[in-house]
């Protein structure tokens, strides 16, 4: 896909967000919307998967670490057509697959099942190891969130990736600044994240999460990286796209009442028509 | 019944917290990015220089609060039961129980009537890791009143305590004047004499109304109120028990490891003096759903605890 395509189809993954959070009445927008172009640009254009046969052996493995934004996750496999975007509106209500935080055990093509936060990176660990003592050609990608890094046992992880040259793995890091209490350098500072993950032995690529320019080039520089797993830190804004949720703590796990359920489709809207126009 | 008050237990630790941050100045309350939830946020707001948000680090929090308590302070830690209990077993087992420190684990958003968010963090299972650490007291509380008695007597008591709370909002039961609260001690909340159910956290107020449905049938149930698992109060719970000879224990925890599994031993130690069923989450994980909707599909409710017990008197063990 080329850019331009990306940004319509972010978009549409966008919209699944709001409408499922909102139809749930529950669930969490604001680190959804940030890492939507993230979720996309996997989805459609890094991974080597196949909606068809979501198990196939050779696949690129996903954990999203930061199992509460999974309104992104499903709506990113809805639009890539792992089941029905219709379905988007069962979100967390009892019988759904569509469960509060991801599971494998519901739904074909999850990788893995999350939602307590910090473990995601040791499991992606896992995978990554047994692609190399297999020689399998696969790629392993994990999300995990800003606040989400303050766990140490990202850092065991992290520490593990290196010693192990996990070059088949790449973290990326949903770096929107806030978690639930407040701004995460307000509440116990991640900071510096890049000097960090490099003095664990990564590779680490910092970018603008919503510029599929850099996002493209690092994917791309994380291929060409031997011997150092690759940490992509993507700077976003929490809510992204929708006026009123962006850059507020506050929409980190509230759901749209009617009004701004509107209000937000019609941000997204505009969007669309902004995208239409260019040629 | 209709107009009873409800309110989230979890509510009730935020308040009972400000009111010990006037009557104790050593109490300090840690968090973990949570305290909007597990409403610590009360406190924050009262005494901001004694809440102390450790970020999304529950394992270090746990081991930060063991430091503060050997240096006189009472700590109270608050996080999801799931990660207050689950996540840090190893540290509250080592850093807290081993060294007998006196350190308060406030574990909110317990059991299945967390609801929405699904089985990643409904925690069925806390009450059974909590109960076998030696030296630690478990406390269930079944309403507001009970709740805040519990994070009181939580303070007063020197030791560690686990405190489990929970996020939906349940009737408040224990509103009399006669109320009184002890660690330790059970109350007989319904006198009966066909069958005893022992009840804990909000199955209480649902075996309550179970037992008024009995009583039509012809059934005269017995229900006991079990805010403290461990120590758990033996004496009444044999004493009814061989009133009745039938024993139904109810709780929002897994049948294995919580208070299902202290009656029957018990009961079995004192030489089998009951037939026994546990009503509780029968070894599953939960999902995602309303609380009302799990707590009906779960059988935890006055429906599901009536009929369980009609089932149990029918088999006529
Ligand atoms: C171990 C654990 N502790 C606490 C939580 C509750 N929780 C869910 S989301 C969240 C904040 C996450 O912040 P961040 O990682 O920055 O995510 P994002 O901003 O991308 O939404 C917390 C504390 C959890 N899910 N798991
Ligand atoms: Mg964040």
């Amino acid at each position: 896909m080329n850019n331009l395509e990306l940004k319509k189809t972010a978009n549409a993954v966008r919209k699944g967000i709001v409408t499922a959070v909102y139809s749930a009445k529950a669930g969490h927008p604001g680190g959804s919307l940030s890492a939507a172009d993230i979720y996309t640009y996997l989805y459609f254009e890094e991974m080597n998967i196949d909606p068809a046969n979501p198990d196939k052996e050779d696949r690129d493995r996903f954990v999203l670490s930061k199992g509460h934004t999974a309104p992104g996750l499903y709506s990113a496999m809805a639009n890539r057509g792992y089941f029905p975007v219709a379905d988007l509106v069962t979100l967390r209500k009892l019988g759904s697959n569509l469960q509060g935080h991801p599971s494998m055990q519901y739904i074909p093509g999850i990788d893995m099942s999350s939602g307590s936060l910090g473990q995601g990176v040791s499991v992606a660990c896992g995978m990554a190891l047994a692609g190399q003592m297999d020689g399998a050609p696969y790629r392993v990608y994990t999300l995990v969130g800003d606040g989400e890094i303050q766990e140490g046992q990202i850092w065991e992880a992290a520490m593990f990736a290196g010693h192990r040259k996990l070059d088949n793995l790449v973290v990326i890091v949903d770096n929107n600044g806030l978690q639930i209490d407040g701004p995460v350098d307000e509440v116990c500072s991640p900071y510096p994240i890049d000097k960090k993950f490099e003095a664990f032995n990564f590779h680490v690529i910092n970018i603008d999460a919503h510029d599929y320019d850099e996002i493209r080039a690092a994917f791309k520089e994380a291929r060409a990286t031997k011997d150092k797993p690759t940490c992509i830190i993507a700077r976003s804004l929490k809510g992204k796209g929708i006026s009123f949720m962006e850059g507020q703590c506050a929409w980190h796990g509230t759901a749209p009442n009617d009004e701004q359920y509107k209000t937000a489709i019609a941000d997204l809207d505009k969007i669309d028509t902004e995208l239409a126009e260019v040629k | 019944m209709s107009e009873q008050k409800k309110i989230a237990t979890r509510e009730s630790y935020g308040n009972a917290l400000v009111e010990l941050g006037a009557k104790y100045e050593n109490v300090v309350v840690l968090d973990a990015d949570l305290a909007a939830a597990t409403k610590t946020g009360v406190f924050m707001k009262s005494y901001p220089d004694r809440h102390i948000n450790c970020g999304i680090a529950e394992c270090n929090m746990t081991g930060i609060a063991a430091g503060l308590a050997t240096c006189g302070k009472i700590p109270f830690i608050s996080s999801f039961a799931m990660f207050a209990a689950g996540r840090n077993f190893e540290q509250v087992r080592n850093s807290i129980g081993y060294p007998r420190l006196n350190v308060k684990i406030g574990a909110t958003h317990a059991g299945i009537t967390v609801g929405e968010d699904g089985a990643s963090h409904q925690c069925n299972e806390d009450i059974a890791l909590m109960r076998v650490i030696p030296g630690m007291v478990v406390m269930n509380p079944a309403d507001d009143i009970e709740a805040k008695a519990a994070v009181h007597a939580a303070a007063a008591y020197k030791g560690p305590v686990y405190m489990r709370f929970g996020r939906a909002a349940c009737p408040v039961i224990n509103d009399r004047p006669e109320y009184n609260f002890e660690i330790g001690k059970g109350e007989v909340l319904r006198e009966g004499s066909d069958v005893t159910i022992v009840a804990t956290g909000i199955c209480v107020g649902s075996a309550l109304e179970a037992a008024e449905k009995l009583a039509v049938d012809g059934i005269s149930a017995e229900v006991i109120n079990i805010c403290t698992i461990k120590p758990l109060d033996e004496k009444l719970v044999l004493e009814s028990a061989k009133k009745t000879g039938k024993v139904v224990t109810a709780e929002e925890h897994s049948i294995i490891g919580g208070l299902g599994s202290a009656v029957c031993e018990t009961l079995a130690e004192a030489g089998n003096v009951a037939s026994v069923y546990r009503i509780g989450i029968r070894d599953v994980y939960g999902e995602s759903g309303s609380a009302a909707a799990l707590v009906e599909k779960y059988r935890l409710d006055a429906k599901g605890i009536y009929e369980q017990v009609k089932e149990f008197m029918l088999k006529g063990r």
